[in-house]
Parts: C-alpha cells; sequence; structure tokens
C-alpha cells in the first residue's frame, strides 16, 4: 500500500478578499506524477504554493509529509520540499556556480553534488555566467540543478515546460521519470496534458481555485 | 544562526561586489548629496564645519534607504523568494546576516562620505577620527533598523515610498544622537549620553529583527 504524502481537505485561500483556491480536496501517494492543468488564473500555481508552505491556508485542513499545513510549521514544510518557479529563481547577479553553492551551504549538502547536477541539466560550461545573462531556458536548468543538489523527497514544478524548446522539454521528461523512478513524488503545473507517453501522470483540471476534473 | 548569518553576508556581499551599484551608484550619490549641501552653505568654511555632522548624517540616511531598498530588492525579484524560502533558512540568522551586510556597506560609505566632508566641509581630521566609533555604531543600529522594516515593506505595494515614511521614526534618535556625538567629537562636549541612546538602540533593533524577522517576512 502506497504512503499518502500530501492531503488537502477543502482547502481554501483567500488573498485580499479573493479566493486563490475555494475548496480543494487532494490526496498525493508517495512516487506519484501528479499534474495541474487549467486556464490562467485556475489556481495552480496557488496550489503548489499552499503545498510548498509559500501561501497561508485560510482554511480546511492539509498535510505534507507528516507535517499540518499550518501557520505554525509552514516553514517546516517549506524544507522538505524543492520549488521550481516559472519566473526563474535565484540571485540574478551571482554566477550559476555561486547560486548553487550558496544553496549547496544552505541546505547542508556537499559541494561535490553541484558538478555531476550542472553536467546533467548541460550547464557544465555555464558555471561563471551570471545568472542575469542565462536565457530563460537555461535558467529553468539552474532551477532543475539547484533540485538536483538538494535532492527533496517531493518536487513542486510551477509551468516547467514553460521557455524550453523541444530538446528541453525531452529533457525534462527524461528527468521526471528518473525522479519518479527513484521514489520522488513530482506534482507539477501546465497548461497542457503531458506529450511523453512513458509519463503516467494524475492529471486534475483546475477552475475557479477548485478541482473540477480528475483522470 | 551564526552559521546562517555567516552565510547570507558572505552572499549580499558578493552580489554587491558582483554588481558593483554601491560602487557605481550609491557612492556617487552620496558625495554628489554632500557636494551639494556645502555648496548650498555659500563660501564660509566656519558654518560648512559645524553643519557638518548634520549633513554627514542626513546623507547617510538617504544612502542607508537606498541600500536597504537594494538589500531587500535582490531577495524579492521574480522568482528569487520561492526559490530561497525553501531553503528553510533561520529567519534569525537571515536578519543578523543581512544587517551585517548592510552594516559594512554602510561603513564603506561612510568612510568615503566622511573624507568628503573632510575634504568639501573642512571638518577638522583629527575630530572626524575621533568621531568614528560613534558613527560606527550608528550606522549599525541604522542598518538593524532598516533591514527589519525593508523586510515589512518589500512585500507591499510601493516599498521604496514606504519604506522612509517607516524607518524615519526608527532612524530618528539614531540621527540625533549620531549628529550630536560627531558634533561633541568636533567641538567638545558631552558624549556619552549619546552613546547610550544608540547603544540601546542597537541592542533594541537586533533584539527585535532576531525575534521578529520570520513574521515580517511572511507578512
Amino acid at each position: 500500500m502506497t504512503t499518502t504524502v500530501l492531503s488537502l481537505r477543502n482547502a481554501v485561500v483567500m488573498r485580499n478578499d479573493f479566493p486563490l483556491l475555494s475548496g480543494v480536496d487532494l490526496d498525493v501517494h508517495e512516487g506519484e506524477l501528479v499534474v495541474f492543468t487549467g486556464a490562467n488564473g485556475a489556481g495552480k500555481t496557488s496550489l503548489l504554493r499552499l503545498l510548498g508552505g509559500l501561501l497561508p491556508l485560510t482554511s480546511g485542513t492539509g498535510r505534507v509529509g507528516n507535517v499540518a499545513l499550518d501557520d505554525e510549521h509552514r516553514r517546516a514544510i517549506r524544507r522538505n520540499v524543492g520549488w521550481l518557479g516559472h519566473e526563474g529563481s535565484f540571485y540574478q547577479d551571482l554566477s550559476v556556480m555561486e547560486n548553487l553553492t550558496f544553496a549547496a551551504r544552505a541546505l547542508e549538502r556537499p559541494l561535490v553534488a553541484i558538478a555531476p547536477a550542472l553536467v546533467r541539466v548541460g550547464l557544465q560550461d555555464r558555471m561563471d555566467t551570471p545568472t542575469k545573462a542565462l536565457s530563460a531556458g537555461q535558467r529553468r536548468r539552474l532551477g532543475l540543478a539547484w533540485l538536483l543538489v538538494r535532492r527533496p523527497s517531493i518536487w513542486l514544478l510551477d509551468e516547467p515546460y514553460a521557455s524550453l524548446d523541444d530538446a528541453g522539454r525531452a529533457f525534462l521528461d527524461e528527468l521526471i521519470g528518473d525522479v519518479g523512478r527513484a521514489g520522488a513524488t513530482v506534482l507539477l503545473s501546465a497548461h497542457d496534458p503531458l506529450r511523453s507517453p512513458e509519463l503516467t501522470p494524475t492529471t486534475y483540471r483546475l477552475a475557479g481555485g477548485r478541482i473540477v476534473e480528475r483522470t | 544562526m551564526i552559521r546562517t548569518a555567516l552565510l547570507v553576508a558572505r552572499k549580499d556581499l558578493l552580489i554587491e561586489a558582483r554588481s558593483r551599484v554601491l560602487l557605481w551608484q550609491v557612492l556617487p550619490f552620496g558625495l554628489l548629496s554632500l557636494l551639494l549641501c556645502g555648496l548650498a552653505l555659500g563660501p564660509a568654511q566656519a558654518g560648512k564645519s559645524s553643519a557638518a555632522p548634520g549633513l554627514f548624517y542626513l546623507v547617510m540616511l538617504f544612502v542607508t534607504l537606498l541600500m536597504i531598498n537594494r538589500s531587500q530588492g535582490v531577495e524579492h525579484a521574480a522568482g528569487t523568494r520561492e526559490s530561497v524560502a525553501v531553503l528553510g533558512l533561520d529567519p534569525a540568522g537571515v536578519f543578523l546576516g543581512k544587517t551585517l551586510a548592510l552594516t559594512v556597506e554602510l561603513w564603506l560609505t561612510g568612510a568615503v562620505i566622511v573624507g568628503g566632508a573632510v575634504l568639501t566641509l573642512h571638518t577638522a581630521f583629527a575630530g572626524t577620527v575621533a568621531a568614528l566609533p560613534s558613527i560606527a555604531v550608528a550606522l549599525g543600529a541604522m542598518a538593524a533598523a532598516g533591514t527589519m522594516y525593508g523586510a515589512l515593506t518589500a512585500g507591499i505595494d510601493g516599498p521604496a515610498t514606504l519604506l522612509p515614511v517607516l524607518t524615519l521614526p526608527a532612524f530618528a534618535p539614531l540621527l540625533v544622537a549620531g549628529e550630536r556625538s560627531f558634533s561633541s567629537a568636533l567641538h567638545g562636549g558631552a558624549l556619552w549620553e549619546w552613546w547610550v541612546i544608540m547603544l540601546v538602540a542597537l541592542v533594541g533593533y537586533l533584539a527585535i529583527g532576531v525575534l521578529l524577522y520570520g513574521v515580517l517576512e511572511d507578512s
């Protein structure tokens, strides 16, 4: 029997009296690949941010791992998840290597984990390049390298396919497959269902801050 | 907490070293402000010298506000905030690290502005050197208060304009005490009561920041 690693019950998130999420029920099991689809403003990013402890739960209940999704424990949840935002990440004035070194030291991960991660994402020749000089796709790869250095058990990827060319999409499909086979749980948002036949996600369609369809 | 503080301080100073915003934007602004204030006082040397402590702290107020916005701006660039938030860093350590980096930057800027005051406002060199310890404490306390308020305003619309409104009451005792101790170092007078104000403010702002920075960040 697989373990439930994420759960939400009637989760509501409000911001300035506007409901970002308006009653979400969700169970995600260990090693599962979950895709949230929907139009802009459907609540995909808000749902991922809630699960990452980046947004407070207004009402309802939830758990991430063994940690309750409440104000008191939001910081503890953040340490258990890896996050890749759709706007890029990290410090623009620092180089690729300096950003990853900062993250590795913050997470108390060995610095020797950085080089293999850079090779895996194809940024080994950009180690000394300032992050602001990277293309959008390369910044996305830098975010993935950080996740590889970190090796979290739960990956939250917000629009990870945005800005990626076909080769980048194929690379990301392969990486997600590998991560899932290693036992990590991956949740991502996307405008469209995944194309790769190798990946067999559970797909939830969101509209108006609610899950309206599960396939 | 100390490990996180050193990590964050090193990162912030590295960002300044790479971007050179302090060198090419903040320092010229500070020196030009001082020069213009000196010109506005006219040619009389005595008047400039007596106004120098106040002008120094006025310029450092402007510079500090710029640098607080810069310090918080790098944390709140698109996507950076979330990526760093999930590192799960100890907020007290982050506060101390950002305060330490800002203090070092203010000390460097203050040293240049003080040098500018000696050259353009004709402050006595020996008296100016004697004022440096009090300037160091005042700028450290301004860095602590500024880091706190910077985190508070960073998530609000119009942080650059809101920050001065919120920080001025916190800076006021430091500006007054700093100016009085600088004047006392230049022209003679009691010092200890101004030192007490600055030290109490420094310890108080550091304590409040350590306790509340996580709450301010999440707010």
